[in-house]
């Protein structure tokens, strides 16, 4: 691989500090990192090693929510008991990613920020406007079985691939963030952008800025919840289509909802239409169909994955019908 | 009259190791660390090489500037079209033992792109990384030439290929009528399949380590399933003498056929430890494992025509298939449909199709994994159509003798195949009407298929030490790519000599070794076996010469057939007190060591006469989730008919590692071509998908009894590819039962369920 520098960070203003140089990353598990450098598709000129940071904890937050280090584990975020318990979606969507041994290495922070799973993101020999801007988009025409059907552009149809962003973008998490200008927080509604004309850029961080930890409010939907992955094999794979619903019921009446996506668009895919559609609505099926329909209304597929309208369809009415009846087991 | 071979000493100690399920003899190796593969060998001052991938499909480098790569310090060298050395000049020179007809593809030869990722050049280094990096830094530019990488589009430049490749025939010519009978049959099925292309994904990816000895000589650690064949190609390439080179193979971290034919990084390894005289390894990335060899992709029709009570009128197949513009793989893909059904109306027909991709190559079971599941989707179509148990339909229509040629089979026990199949399935409580069976969101099918391969046999020799201690040491260049020929060899030679197996050693993997075959098709137990029981035989002779001869010997007068070898003994079989110990007899006669070897060959005139074949019976239940089309196989049950089983426990986990694999044939595997670039995009094994254990059920595998005393001394026909044939259909067959959905597109994803449930 290419030669580049390497730094332990020893504090997190350090490290801020560091990353502010062009061409720097931070590295913690490196889970996806390493492997796209080693791929030739990022090229870092230096890593700020983040990993020994204290950022590793999980805390209550003063409001009743729970604070998830930007550097604890994925494994150890979805084991932990106050996530199973109070935050259930959000553990059933970490152990549905990945493998045991990838969520033992991986960040919380650098889930938010793995790069898309696109066939030609990864290939360099292909044109990919993501990895090398200007170069065209090679899924649209081409092989685009994994590819997003909402909210894309005709410069990329990439997906984000985590599985823990849908569940934060149904809880209305909050990354906080320090940076060169200082601390702040971004909605995670916010976070991650659609590619537009810029699809080489995935989230609104700004150069330096490290993720510190992402908020949970205390709402976490714990009657009500689900997280469902539709994917080609059981597991070790991405989803074509994935679901988090979080439901506050009122008898079998819908008072609040949550419903966000992954597996179709450049980022956990939130519809507040689609969320209203559902308040005062009876849990049924056919509310849940109706809701669903407002979400995908401009849905928009390609060669090889016009399946995923219809099943986000089928996935939205299944995973808000289990939320609605509770089958979210609280732990796996 | 039918030839029945004598076989001489067909097993003689009934209580032997063989039909033990002993323990792989290199488990402890594996499990250990302590087996070496290709890319695990080493000297002081090994290079090493990464390969440059073509960017384009087809056309011609116009320039290759390497001056980057060069300047970068470790850098030693970078092999291109234009500074390779002279080579072997003719094609015979290129061939291997499984090339097919054509110009095998050279390597760095010129200019041409003939398929994408061809290999372009090789850069040298000093260590890996640094190879790889200076290989992104090696600029090539290209003239794109058109290309044609879609089969579909192509079809209709197909031609008919001859005897095109060793252990493949043409079909068979038409028999009866079949277009009229089709025609006049009162019940008719005519369904057109495509099978996806399918690349082998071994774990251990392709590596070859060169080590450059200071008297020039080389050992050539290869991931193959031939050494001998690799060590022929590369001294024809390369122009050096037999004596000089060792090619080596101990260990194969998977293979499934990829290991057939010499791949280019052993002929990148070779060029560059030659010209640079270094020791070199060069290993190829995952995505670059996509470079060569695949199951081809295969568009195919079957047509059958049936009276009502379910007797076949009319059977029609035709297939065609990929090929690359300078090679003819064939794999003919419908010759068992001939052979699987009695049906005096039958036309098979196979053609290819030349593309722009690199030669397909054997892959578990070639041709019958992809044909049989066509032939047993339409006959479950037939069933349904019929109002008839699919199971009762192939019953119906068994063949007793091959329709193909009118010779009886060696042994055919395929009828117990299904009834213990069926019995232990359950498939007595099935109830025929698609979608009558579910459970919560999940509806449930039970299908099932028939599969059928070749029993094939090659010829060996081996080699057999035998020493003063009694320990035995027994040799073949033959392959263990993880199917148990370690432990099965040594099991025969344990049982030819009746030693304990823990006192045998078998070597394989060597070029130095006596000759032994490629290893594939299901035939090494056929093949080395038959040559390690031959050499043992010999032993044994000598062992009772000796014996006989020595002073107050027991066995003094006795024949050789009256004497049992067991427990390390010489036993007079009427009188078993009447013995010797191997070790005695040795000492006894002053002998050190017996040397012997043997060559075995196919009984040639049983074979004339005879048809040689595998069958098996499989039963699966899927579970498909109603609204959302997800599908996961819950049973399979696999009864297998194969001759005598030698090791009940290796044979087992051959089938089910098939079975497996059939899932992921059934439900994952596909390359996706864009076929804009020519390029399969999903080339690594987070998009190509093969089953994970989650979606691997409880795999029940039952062997029947079947004795077959002319497929070879050993009464045993081989399991490696059997295991995989009838599973695809089996799960297309139950997938249908559950939901009433039919998918004739393998491989059978969640969206072509959806697409017929909406």
């Amino acid at each position: 691989m290419r030669s580049f520098t390497y730094a332990r960070a020893g504090s997190a203003a350090d490290a801020v500090g560091r990353a502010g140089a062009t061409g720097m990353a931070f590295v913690a598990g490196g889970t996806n990192l390493l492997d796209l450098m080693k791929a030739d598709v990022l090229r870092p000129e230096g890593l700020v090693d983040i990993s020994r940071l204290p950022l590793d904890r999980i805390e209550e937050t003063a409001d009743g929510g729970l604070r998830l280090g930007a550097l604890a584990r994925n494994a150890d975020t979805a084991y932990d008991d106050r996530v199973q318990t109070r935050y259930p979606m959000l553990s059933m969507a970490i152990l549905a990613g990945a493998s045991a041994q990838l969520r033992n290495m991986a960040t919380n922070g650098g889930n938010l920020l793995q790069r898309t799973r696109c066939y030609y993101f990864y290939d360099t020999a292909t044109p990919c406007n993501k990895r090398e801007p200007g170069s065209g988009c090679g899924a649209i025409g081409g092989v685009n079985r994994i590819h997003a059907i909402l909210g894309a552009s005709d410069r990329c149809i990439a997906v984000h691939p985590s599985d823990l962003c849908v569940a934060l973008a149904a809880l209305d998490a909050v990354v906080q963030v320090t940076g060169p200008e200082g601390e702040r927080s971004i909605p995670f509604a916010e976070f991650h952008r659609l590619p537009g004309d810029r699809p080489e850029i995935d989230t609104t961080l700004q150069p330096g800025d490290l993720v510190t930890s992402i908020d949970l409010p205390a709402k976490g939907f714990a009657e009500h919840s689900t997280y469902l992955k539709i994917r080609d094999r059981a597991s070790y794979a991405f989803a074509l289509v994935s679901v988090a619903a979080g439901l506050e019921m009122d008898g079998g009446t819908v008072r609040e909802a949550r419903l966000a996506l992954g597996g179709v668009a450049h980022k956990p895919w939130r519809d507040p239409e689609a969320e209203a559609a559902l308040v005062g609505k009876p849990a049924t099926p056919d509310s849940f169909r109706a809701a669903a329909r407002v979400l995908l209304r401009d849905a928009k597929g390609h060669e090889h994955n016009s399946f995923k309208i219809d099943l986000a369809e089928r996935a939205i009415v299944r995973a808000l019908t289990d939320a609605a009846e509770r089958k979210g087991a609280p732990r796996p | 009259m039918i030839a029945i071979p004598s076989i001489p000493g067909f097993l003689k100690e009934p209580n032997g190791p063989i039909g033990k399920p002993v323990n792989r003899v290199d488990g402890r190796k594996k499990v250990t660390g302590d087996a070496h593969y290709a890319a695990e060998f080493t000297l002081p001052d090994l290079a090493h090489g990464f390969i440059v991938s073509s960017a384009i499909a087809r056309g011609r480098i116009t320039r290759i500037d390497t001056a980057a790569a060069l300047a970068l310090p470790g850098v030693i060298h970078v092999f291109t079209h234009e500074n390779r050395p002279s080579l072997a000049w003719f094609d015979r020179k290129w061939k291997d033992d499984d090339a097919p007809k054509g110009a095998p593809f050279r390597p760095l030869y010129d200019a041409e792109i003939h398929h994408a990722l061809q290999p372009v050049a090789l850069v040298i280094a000093e260590s890996f990384e640094l190879a790889r990096y200076a290989a992104r830094l090696v600029h090539i530019e290209y003239e794109a030439a058109p290309h044609q990488t879609d089969l579909r589009a192509n079809r209709a430049n197909s031609f008919t290929p001859g005897k095109d490749k060793g252990g493949f025939q043409p079909p068979p010519k038409p028999r009866g009528n079949p277009e009229q009978a089709f025609l006049d049959s009162p019940v008719q099925v005519d369904s057109e399949f495509t099978q996806a292309a399918e690349y082998h994904n071994p774990m251990e990816m392709h590596a070859t380590t060169v080590l450059h000895h200071d008297d020039g000589t080389l050992t050539v650690h290869d991931k193959t399933q031939g050494a001998q064949n690799c060590h022929t190609y590369v001294c024809n390439v390369f122009g050096l003498a037999k004596s000089a080179v060792r090619v080596m193979s101990p260990f194969v971290g998977g293979a499934f056929g990829s290991g057939l034919r010499p791949q280019h990084q052993l002929f990148m390894a070779m060029l560059a430890a030659t010209q640079l005289k270094r020791s070199v390894r060069v290993e190829l990335s995952r995505p670059q494992m996509f470079s060569f060899g695949h199951r081809p992709e295969t568009i195919q029709r079957v047509a059958l025509g049936a009276d009502r009570d379910g007797t076949l009128r009319a059977l029609i197949h035709e297939a065609v298939q990929e090929s690359s513009q300078h090679e003819n793989y064939v794999e003919v893909v419908v010759n068992w449909s001939g052979q699987q059904y009695a049906c005096d109306n039958v036309r098979l027909d196979y053609t290819l199709t030349r593309l722009d991709v690199h030669t397909p190559l054997d892959q578990r079971a070639p041709g019958a994994a992809t044909g049989v599941p066509a032939l047993e989707i339409a006959m479950d179509e037939l069933a349904v159509k019929l109002g008839m148990d699919p199971l009762e339909l192939r019953l119906k229509n068994y063949a007793e003798t091959d329709p193909n040629t009118g010779n009886p089979f060696s042994s055919k026990e395929l009828r117990a195949c299904f009834r213990h199949g069926a019995e232990r399935f359950g498939w007595a409580r099935r109830n025929p009407a698609p979608r009558s069976m579910r459970e919560g969101r999940e509806l449930i099918g039970w299908g099932m298929a028939a599969g059928v391969w070749d029993a094939m046999q090659g010829q060996a020799a081996a080699k057999a030490v035998l020493g003063v201690d009694g320990k035995l040491v027994v040799s073949s260049a033959t392959a263990d790519i993880g199917t148990g020929t370690y432990t099965v060899m040594t099991q025969i030679a344990a049982d030819g000599l009746g030693l304990p197996v823990e006192e045998v050693t078998f070597c394989l993997g060597d070029s130095s070794l006596p000759t032994a075959p490629i290893e594939g098709g299901s035939w090494t137990v056929s093949t080395v076996g038959s040559a390690v029981k031959a050499v043992c035989d010999r032993v044994r002779s000598q062992l009772v010469t000796l014996a006989g001869k020595l002073d107050d010997s027991p066995l003094k007068g006795v024949a050789e057939e009256d004497i049992l070898f067991a427990d390390g003994h010489l036993i007079v079989r009427d009188d078993r007190s009447r013995r010797l110990s191997i070790t005695d007899v040795m000492r006894g006669s002053g002998t050190l060591s017996i040397e012997e070897e043997a060559r075995a060959l196919p009984y040639l005139l049983a074979r004339a006469r005879h048809t040689f074949a595998t069958h098996s019976a499989v039963f699966v239940e899927v579970r498909v989730d109603e609204d959302l089309g997800t599908i996961r196989v819950a049973r399979v049950v696999s009864a297998i008919a194969a001759g005598r089983i030698i090791n009940p426990k290796t044979a087992r986990s051959q089938i089910q590692g098939a079975v497996v694999w059939g899932i992921g044939m059934g439900l994952e595997e596909e390359a996706f071509t864009d076929h804009r670039l020519g390029r399969v995009m999903n080339h690594d094994y987070a998009e190509y998908h093969v089953p994970v254990n989650a979606d691997v059920p409880e795999i029940d595998v039952l062997f029947v009894e079947e004795h077959d005393d002319m497929v070879n001394a050993l009464g045993a026909k081989g399991v490696g590819e059997i295991g995989i044939v009838g599973v695809p259909a089996a799960i297309a067959n139950a997938i249908h039962h559950a939901t009433g959905v039919r998918v004739r597109d393998f491989p059978i994803t969640l969206d072509k369920v959806l697409a017929g449930l909406r």
